[in-house]
């Protein structure tokens, strides 16, 4: 039967204590940590190092951080750009990439920063389902 | 960093990505990351020649 793994990681992960969210959390505010707090070392490297490589590499190409929310692009590259977590908030505390994309390779950067966000929320959504069982 | 650079590394961490997330098993996430990272820059290259030609 096709649920049959699922059904037991499921039983095996409601017995373990602890805030079902934190995973989820931890996983948005620091790429892996989600990965990492379930003993998924290897998963949560390769998530951490992808997605902080694609967002330094954005930050490295000048790519631009999305401050506010002027129009519908800008509210949808700010969605996006807060989908790594305090990758984004120590960035924009240190006033890191650009303010405007001036030059071309800054447009691709823009794109990897938030690129990087959303990638950050499905490796999170990943942690939490393995949290609850609903993935092995 | 050319234009190509970028597609070949964003190709490979959101190939990384998908393969981890979306599949349960080390050898399918493998799999299913190639295949992702073949269709990143494979279809790169191919719009990129049909805008070639249109240009032209």
């Amino acid at each position: 039967m096709a649920t049959a793994p699922n059904t037991t990681a499921a039983a095996k992960q409601e017995s373990q204590p602890g805030f079902v969210y934190l995973p989820l959390i931890a996983g948005w505010l620091v790429p892996g940590a989600g990965h990492f707090l379930l003993r998924k070392w290897g998963r949560g490297a390769l998530l951490a190092a992808s997605i902080l490589s694609m967002f330094v590499l954005g930050l490295v190409m000048q790519g631009k951080l999305y401050t506010g929310a002027h129009d519908i692009l800008d509210i949808l590259g700010m969605a996006g750009d807060l989908g790594n977590g305090l990758l984004y908030v120590v960035s924009r505390v240190f006033s890191l990439g650009a303010d405007q994309v001036q030059v071309t390779t800054a447009d691709y950067g823009t794109r990897f920063i938030v690129v990087a966000g959303l990638l950050n929320v499905i490796a999170a959504v990943d942690a939490h389902n393995l949290r609850t069982g609903r993935k092995a | 960093m050319t234009h190509f650079t970028a597609v070949v590394l964003f190709a490979l961490f959101a190939s990384v990505v998908f393969g981890i997330t979306q599949r349960e098993t080390p050898p399918r996430m493998f799999r299913y990351g190639i295949y992702c990272f073949v269709l990143f820059t494979g279809s790169a290259i191919a719009l990129s020649w049909v805008m070639f030609l249109i240009a032209r």
